[in-house]
């Protein structure tokens, strides 16, 4: 069965959306860091399904640095998320408004 | 040797810059080997340079000594030169020799203090501007000499600066100083206007044949010098921030307020003395406001209790002495009597500094007493300095240096009686108030004891000091005392010669005869109101009159009644106007974004994310639509 590149576009751009409107409306911390990564698969796989529409490798190897990325923003991320819980006992990204102007 | 001229000028420059630059890293023995040393070799190579000069330039022609152009605008073009004549010689004499001594004393005086290092960084830096001064080859470098000693004077007299009293004072004699520099800028200008050039000597030169005797020109630009003279000099009608600049440290006193800066309008009326020979009027406007300068602190000395207000005023009183000896064409006396005074009045300041020193901040004269066996170097050296302040005849220096004014003050061209008269009433409250100083201070019961013992540091200066005042009056003999002159043979190289009236030499001996009962008298009345007097150790109660000499004539009053006052007042009511609408309204304007730019940091990320989301948006439909 053949997928065109609309369908997998559109699936791309609807796992985008979802990921950010989880950004927006989730409060809890870990939430976030999990549309983040949501976000950047659904980056990942518009440029797959691009690379097989235009028979190139480049998409394959794109979604590959994403990945390396994802990891490594993972790893900071948690890292991060440890440290603002350690402070402030919560996950709350509301309690950490603390930088308020 | 000459040629190291330059060098004078940079030492203390360069102590003062190296002190900036090391920073708090320099140990405080560091710290005075560079302050005392950089003033001290400047001094020694005083002295090198002027024997070489005197040997090469007998005459007297002046050494000038061109470094680099400063700047070339618009047919202004200074030169950073220096000119050495016999005038310049003799100041940059005292001022070094007198500056390294001072910085030997303080190096002592100040050692305790937090900012030793902030003290010789301004010290060194006033002594190279105050040698800028005297050494400029043109006006310019003479301003930027005048402007960098004011500052210096600021920066002194506010050095405990911790007490707003302090603060106060040096904005005080900041701005009271700046009045009369507003006129010696505009003076600038004019001279600028009509020569085409600030170079002093060929101002000098051009000056007779522009002006006739008596012209309108001659006379502004001398009168406006002539107010950056009486700003700077403490004289009527600007001497009232000298008294308040006796907040700084005894040796700031000694140095900037008696001995070196406050004389610089001593200067700048010798050295353009051209052009006050030309406004006769000017001269006069001189002769009168030395004549009240003296009158007028000479009273309000004799009814201080301070010891240092005593000092302060009685060096306004001096200067109006050289003043008085300027406005009769004494040019020659005017700088005798500045070297001499210099000598007497820097031992006087520094002398009393130790009194206040070992008395632990003890200002007031009626609370001291009995000092003279306890400190008895101190004391003897004070009373050589208040001898010579008085005229003490035949064996002080300030005897021939003040009986030189007084009888040049009558017997000159320009002389008259009255000035004589009100000449010898000074010198009559001089006598009385330096020896009232002396007997309250050192005599009578002891009220406090001392609590340290001034070093050797503090002692040699004045010894050094009292000699040059017993001694320094010896180059200077009237005629009928042997007639040797070298001082002002060695002067008249470069000013004019004194020209005389029709009174003919035979009257001086009765002159001088006097002048020197009037000063002893002075001393006896001191003797007879204040030697061993059981004084209350409070300040003494005042009557009216004595409450106003005491402040000074009431000057602080009254200009801030009509001048201050008035303009608190009319600044207080256009607050409002329109240009201040303007700039109020500029800072509301700013205030408001502030308001709303901060109200859009609320710290929540998720808000953050909205607004990327949202932009990201609309760059995007830009991007694709537009």
């Amino acid at each position: 069965m053949n997928i065109g590149i609309e369908q997998g576009m559109l699936l791309a751009a609807l796992l985008f959306l979802t990921g950010l409107m989880g950004l927006l409306v989730r409060r809890d911390v870990i939430f976030m860091l999990i549309s983040v990564e949501i976000m950047l698969n659904a980056a990942g796989l518009a440029f797959i399904v691009a690379g097989s529409a235009w028979k190139q490798a480049d998409g394959q190897v794109m979604f590959l640095f994403i990945l390396t990325m994802a990891a490594t923003e993972v790893a900071v991320g948690l890292a991060l998320i440890i440290q603002l819980f350690m402070k402030l006992k919560s996950v709350d990204t509301n309690k950490a408004n603390t930088m308020k102007g | 040797m000459k040629e190291l001229l330059w060098l004078i000028v940079a030492l203390p420059f360069a102590g003062s810059l190296i002190l900036v630059i090391t920073g708090k890293g320099l140990s405080r023995f560091t710290c005075v080997l560079i302050g005392v040393g950089s003033v001290s070799l400047a001094a020694i190579l005083t002295m090198f340079v002027g024997v070489d000069y005197l040997n090469a330039n007998p005459t007297g022609t002046p050494y000038i000594e061109t470094l680099w152009q400063w700047m070339n605008v618009g047919g202004l073009s200074p030169d950073i030169a220096f000119h050495l004549d016999t005038v310049s010689l003799c100041f940059i004499f005292v001022v070094t020799f007198v500056g390294a001594l001072i910085h030997l004393y303080s190096a002592q005086f100040m050692w305790k203090e937090e900012g030793l290092r902030r003290f010789f960084i301004y010290m060194n830096l006033f002594v190279g501007f105050m040698l800028t001064l005297v050494l400029a080859d043109n006006m310019l470098l003479l301003y930027l000499g005048w402007e960098g000693v004011g500052l210096c004077s600021y920066l002194l007299i506010g050095f405990w600066y911790k007490d707003p009293a302090n603060g106060y004072a040096a904005r005080k004699a900041f701005i009271v100083t700046r009045i009369g520099d507003l006129g010696l800028t505009i003076g600038l200008f004019v001279l600028f206007i009509n020569f085409h050039t600030l170079n002093i000597q060929a101002i000098l030169t051009a000056a007779p044949g522009k002006w006739p005797l008596g012209s309108g020109m001659a006379l502004v630009t001398a009168l406006l010098l002539l107010s950056g003279a009486l700003g700077k000099s403490a004289q009527l009608p600007l001497q009232t921030w000298l008294p308040d600049a006796m907040a700084g440290p005894s040796p700031v006193s000694a140095l900037i307020h008696s001995a070196t800066m406050v004389t610089a309008g001593v200067y700048l009326i010798a050295r353009t003395h051209v052009l006050f020979e030309l406004a006769p009027v000017a001269q006069a406007t001189i002769t009168i406001v030395g004549a009240a300068t003296l009158l007028v602190a000479g009273l309000a000395a004799l009814n201080q209790h301070d010891i240092k207000r005593v000092l302060a005023y009685s060096t306004i009183s001096q200067i109006g002495y050289m003043f008085l000896a300027l406005g009769v064409g004494a040019w020659s006396a005017a700088i005798f009597h500045f070297m001499i005074h210099a000598f007497f009045k820097a031992l006087l300041f520094l002398g009393a500094g130790i009194v206040i020193w070992v008395l632990d901040e003890e200002h007031n004269m009626f609370k001291m007493g009995g000092l003279w066996k306890k400190l008895p170097v101190t004391f003897w050296t004070f009373l050589i300095g208040a001898a010579s302040l008085s005229a003490l005849p035949l064996i002080t220096a300030g005897f021939y240096s003040k009986d030189k004014i007084l009888w040049l003050s009558y017997a000159s061209d320009k002389g008259s009686v009255w000035l004589w008269l009100a000449a010898l009433a000074g010198a009559f409250l001089t006598a009385l108030y330096a020896f009232r100083m002396v007997f309250l201070t050192f005599f009578g019961d002891a009220k406090k004891t001392p609590s340290q013992k001034p070093g050797l540091l503090m002692t040699i200066p004045l010894l050094a000091l009292a000699v040059l005042s017993l001694i320094g009056g010896f180059i200077e003999l009237p005629a009928d005392m042997g007639h040797f002159t070298p001082f002002s043979d060695f002067i008249e190289k470069t000013l004019p010669v004194t020209l005389m009236g029709t009174t003919g030499h035979y009257t001086e001996f009765a002159f001088q005869l006097v002048s020197a009962i009037i000063a002893i008298s002075g001393m006896i009345a001191a003797y007879v109101y204040y030697f061993n007097k059981p004084f209350p150790a409070a300040e003494p109660k005042r009557n009216s009159i004595q409450q106003f000499f005491y402040l000074g004539w009431d000057f602080d009053l009254l200009y801030s009644t009509i001048i201050v006052q008035p303009i608190v007042f009319l600044s207080a009511i256009d607050k409002n106007d329109f240009i201040d609408k303007c700039y109020n309204g500029l800072a509301s304007l700013a205030i408001l974004i502030n308001k709303i730019l901060s109200a859009t940091q609320n710290g929540m990320v998720r808000r953050y994310a909205v607004v990327l989301a949202i932009g990201a948006i609309i760059t995007l439909t830009i991007i694709l639509y537009l």
